[in-house]
């Protein structure tokens, strides 16, 4: 998590206008907060977690993203954060347009399904992959649409959506992604982390 | 009523421009405060009282001699700590706790002004407190806040005056008034109206009270501030003192007893007159109208930080027309948060002990108060 945050971090400008989408607890608005820049917003679904952040002081409104991306204004906020949300979602591509919207520049992180180790699961065991990262079983998983880096990497090529900078992660190794190393990196990395714009 | 208790009160000498385009003058604001202002003057609250409030917020109401309406809310070690925040809260226009009012006594007649009494509106009521803050000298309110049509307040006072509030938070409240909610309010009017005794609203003047009419008023609009569950859990088909039905028409059931209760103890506390004309305040209220059908402009200027909060099971300012506030406040990129509390008690969960509701406001004004210090040092 610590490593996610920090990358995150490393992306964002200081002292930017930034949303986190699917903000759960607020631990990442408040590392942002603490490092980053005071002008941060948040939208989750749980109103438990909502009462939580607010309890915090951070600002954060109860709402689905697939609905109430809406109502903010285009480009309103420099940068908007999906961190490993993106599969919860009914329609992923339309979230994508809808953050792609509101934000200058978006940050998607993706729990990679194309990771060995989840790969293996269902070769050889012939289960659905249960990992560290994916904790789920098949049936109350809350992860509709599973992703591949390289499936994401794929989509933003497909519906031109610029890449400004896509990074892997595995435990606490940072590598860059590129179009030369992404089968690889597909396969050796817990989660990919990409900065776009429209 | 306006009953011979020591309320502070100052007299408004500037003149006040009423919506209704009369002008007053040299009228009386009834106020409260609790804890204590501090030297840099920057841990001031003013709350908004809802239609049959006053300005006894917190501590033992010394005309009811019961606890202020927001004893949950507000006083020592509450979400809304008195031992850290000095919390102002005043009386409306047009109630009937020692602001001026229609059972205001007219000094040249020595009869209360009755339904002389101009048509007032929630502007006028925001701009008249306004006075009452400018009075007590305090540049900038830490934060405003109120529940029902103490939110509506909330909402008018930032459209107003928008660089004298750090932080707004209007609760279970809207930006205007459904047809849903007129048509309550009106059937309580026309419960007054039709009352023999009310005498066109001059009753004082005969040594009359229309206190059926009232009561009445009451036991509708308490209907409306609870939850079809909450009744259903509280009351069910209970009967009140007795094993079977009586076959007659007195208080069989224990919901009957409780509605005839509640509004025998309202007559006792609220005059006529101003229940007409607060409702027609709340009815009038619709702030995207003054700002030409866009709730947003009203913001447009405030750099107020809002926190908007409604609950489930509250179907007289319902989720939804809370929301349209926070849609309005998003769309130009203001700074709101907004969370709605689960609890089945109704409207009236921001005056009960919710505890969720409680933590999450307390947390996030202290939260809030530090921030915003800090940020100052």
């Amino acid at each position: 998590m610590k490593e996610e945050f920090n990358i995150i971090s490393n992306l964002i400008e200081k002292n930017t206008r930034v949303l986190d989408v699917g903000c759960g607890n607020g631990d990442l608005m408040k590392f942002l907060q603490e490092n980053k820049t005071k002008d941060i917003r948040g939208l989750e679904i749980s109103k438990e977690k909502v009462q939580n952040c607010l309890s915090k002081g951070l600002t954060v409104i109860e709402g689905n993203a697939e609905s109430d991306l809406k109502q903010f204004p285009k480009s309103s906020f420099d940068y908007v954060i999906l961190s490993q949300t993106l599969q919860a979602f009914l329609n992923p591509e339309l979230v994508i347009n809808e953050l792609l919207k509101v934000g200058k520049k978006v940050i998607v992180t993706i729990p990679n399904f194309g990771y060995w180790r989840v790969r293996l699961q269902l070769l050889f065991k012939g289960t659905m992959p249960v990992t560290e990262n994916l904790p789920h079983e098949w049936y109350n998983t809350p992860n509709l649409h599973m992703c591949t880096i390289k499936d994401f990497y794929n989509f933003c090529s497909s519906k031109n959506i610029k890449i400004f900078k896509s990074i892997a992660l595995k435990k606490s190794r940072i590598s860059e992604i590129n179009k030369s190393n992404l089968n690889y990196k597909n396969l050796d990395s817990h989660l990919g982390i990409f900065l776009i714009e429209s | 009523m306006n009953k011979n208790i020591d309320t502070k009160k100052i007299i408004i000498s500037n003149p006040l421009k009423l919506d209704c385009g009369k002008e007053i003058n040299n009228f009386p604001i009834a106020y409260e405060t609790y804890g204590e202002l501090n030297s840099e003057k920057s841990n001031a609250i003013l709350v908004f009282h809802a239609l049959t409030g006053d300005q006894y917020v917190s501590g033992k109401n010394p005309i009811t001699n019961k606890d202020g309406w927001w004893s949950y809310v507000v006083g020592e070690n509450k979400p809304i700590d008195t031992n850290k925040f000095f919390v102002i809260c005043a009386n409306v226009i047009g109630g009937c706790m020692g602001s001026y009012g229609p059972s205001t006594i007219n000094e040249s007649t020595g009869k209360q002004i009755g339904t002389d009494f101009p048509i007032i509106t929630i502007n006028d009521m925001v701009n008249a407190q306004y006075e009452l803050i400018k009075y007590l000298e305090i540049e900038k309110l830490f934060a405003v806040v109120g529940g029902s049509m103490g939110g509506m307040q909330v909402l008018q006072f930032v459209a107003n005056f928008p660089d004298k509030a750090k932080l707004a938070i209007p609760i279970a409240c809207t930006s205007s008034h459904s047809a849903q909610n007129i048509a309550f309010n009106e059937l309580g009017r026309q419960a007054i109206m039709a009352d023999s005794k009310w005498e066109n609203g001059f009753y004082s003047n005969y040594k009359l009270n229309p206190d059926k009419g009232l009561a009445v008023a009451r036991m509708a609009a308490h209907i409306t501030y609870l939850s079809e569950k909450g009744l259903q859990e509280k009351f069910g088909r209970k009967l009140q003192d007795r094993d079977s039905l009586r076959y007659g028409f007195e208080a069989d059931f224990q919901i009957e007893s409780y509605l005839r209760y509640q509004g025998s103890v309202f007559v006792d506390r609220f005059d006529a007159n101003s229940y007409l004309y607060i409702t027609r305040a709340m009815d009038y209220f619709d702030l995207s109208k003054q700002y030409k059908g866009n709730l947003s402009d009203a913001f447009k200027e405030t750099k107020t930080k809002f926190f908007v909060i409604s609950f489930t099971s509250d179907w007289l300012y319902p989720t939804s027309e809370n929301r349209e506030i926070v849609i309005a406040l998003n769309s130009i990129g203001a700074d709101v948060g907004f969370v709605e509390i689960e609890s089945d008690k109704g409207h009236d969960s921001f005056l009960l002990d919710v505890p969720s509701f409680l933590k999450t406001l307390g947390d996030y004004i202290n939260s809030t108060y530090k921030v915003i210090n800090e940020r100052r040092i």
